[in-house]
């Protein structure tokens, strides 16, 4: 397979995450576009560094980039059970105290 | 509507699956086909959680979009990656998003199907469009011949505390990682006062 077979599969993806967090109405369905976009975003950098010369850089940034994920969500969930508990709904639009 | 949707959309999934294990075969043989199955996992899994309109079960099917990630990871030689992925998002990620999806009340009639397939021939189309465009004029940089995959674990661990390699991104990544999960459990506590105990007015 060779490095277009990935990148393809990698904008497939990252597609499809777009139109999870765009398309649904509810904060746990954008959590988990997120998750799809960064998978992505890894499948690009472990591609990109098999195909070039199989040094360490690729792989060593998808690691931090799954680290950062593991947080993100954490602190995503957290924020999901707050809205929930201040405005009794998880949809988007209506977290909006600040419009008037 | 939606229900009669509901086979027609898993029989296209079906297809494009086989379609994907026959291109594999077609193309590189063993390696191929095992390309064409992480991939149609990762898709697959990808699709039914913009499709299905229960969100345990777009959870559950995420399931498969990072399991077939790390097979991908594997097939490209990064063994330490694929574990790592499975380890932190098939359980830790995925383990949150279900606690999420278990203390938020159910909506089916959220998911609207227009949105959903329009959102998805659009996003596609572009994709498609971009790809065209990309395809024919863009010379990636590499190399032709592949080096053999070999494992790389003890040089990952020796570049994280090497000082000339990542030891700084590494300390950072642990502090984020601290602040954030401190930050998470602040946010999502309740304060004693806002509990109230049921029992209080009988015993009053």
């Amino acid at each position: 397979m060779g490095l277009g077979a990935y990148i393809a599969v990698s904008a497939v993806l990252f597609a499809i995450g777009v139109v999870c967090i765009v398309a649904r109405r509810n904060m746990i369905y954008v959590l988990m576009g997120i998750e799809m976009i960064l998978n992505a975003a890894n499948i690009n950098f472990v591609a990109f560094n098999r195909f070039n010369g199989d040094a360490m850089d690729g792989r060593m940034f998808a690691i931090f980039v799954i680290i950062l994920a593991a947080a993100e969500a954490a602190v995503a969930l957290g924020i999901v059970l707050n809205v929930y508990h201040l405005f009794e709904s998880i949809k988007p639009g209506d977290v909006d105290l600040m419009r008037d | 509507m939606d229900d009669k949707l509901q086979k027609p959309f898993y029989a296209a999934l079906g297809v494009i699956t086989l379609g994907l294990l026959g291109w594999g075969a077609a193309s590189a043989g063993a390696q191929g086909i095992a390309f064409g199955l992480f991939t149609a996992l990762t898709l697959g899994g990808s699709l039914i959680c913009v499709w299905e309109r229960s969100v345990v079960r777009s959870a559950f099917s995420l399931m498969g979009t990072f399991t077939g990630v790390a097979g991908l990871f594997l097939l490209l030689g990064a063994d330490f990656l694929a574990v790592a992925q499975i380890l932190i998002y098939v359980g830790g990620i995925l383990a949150l998003i279900l606690f999420g999806v278990m203390l938020s009340p159910p909506d089916l009639a959220e998911r609207k199907l227009s949105r959903v397939l329009g959102g998805l021939a659009l996003m596609l189309g572009a994709v498609a469009w971009v790809g065209s465009k990309v395809a024919g004029t863009v010379a990636w940089a590499t190399t032709d011949e592949l080096p053999e995959p070999t494992t790389k674990v003890d040089e990952i661990g020796v570049a994280f505390l090497d000082p000339e390699g990542y030891v700084v991104p590494f300390e950072l990544a642990a502090m984020i990682l601290t602040v954030a999960l401190v930050a998470a459990v602040y946010i999502a506590r309740r304060k004693a006062s806002d509990l109230t105990d049921p029992r209080a007015e009988e015993r009053a």
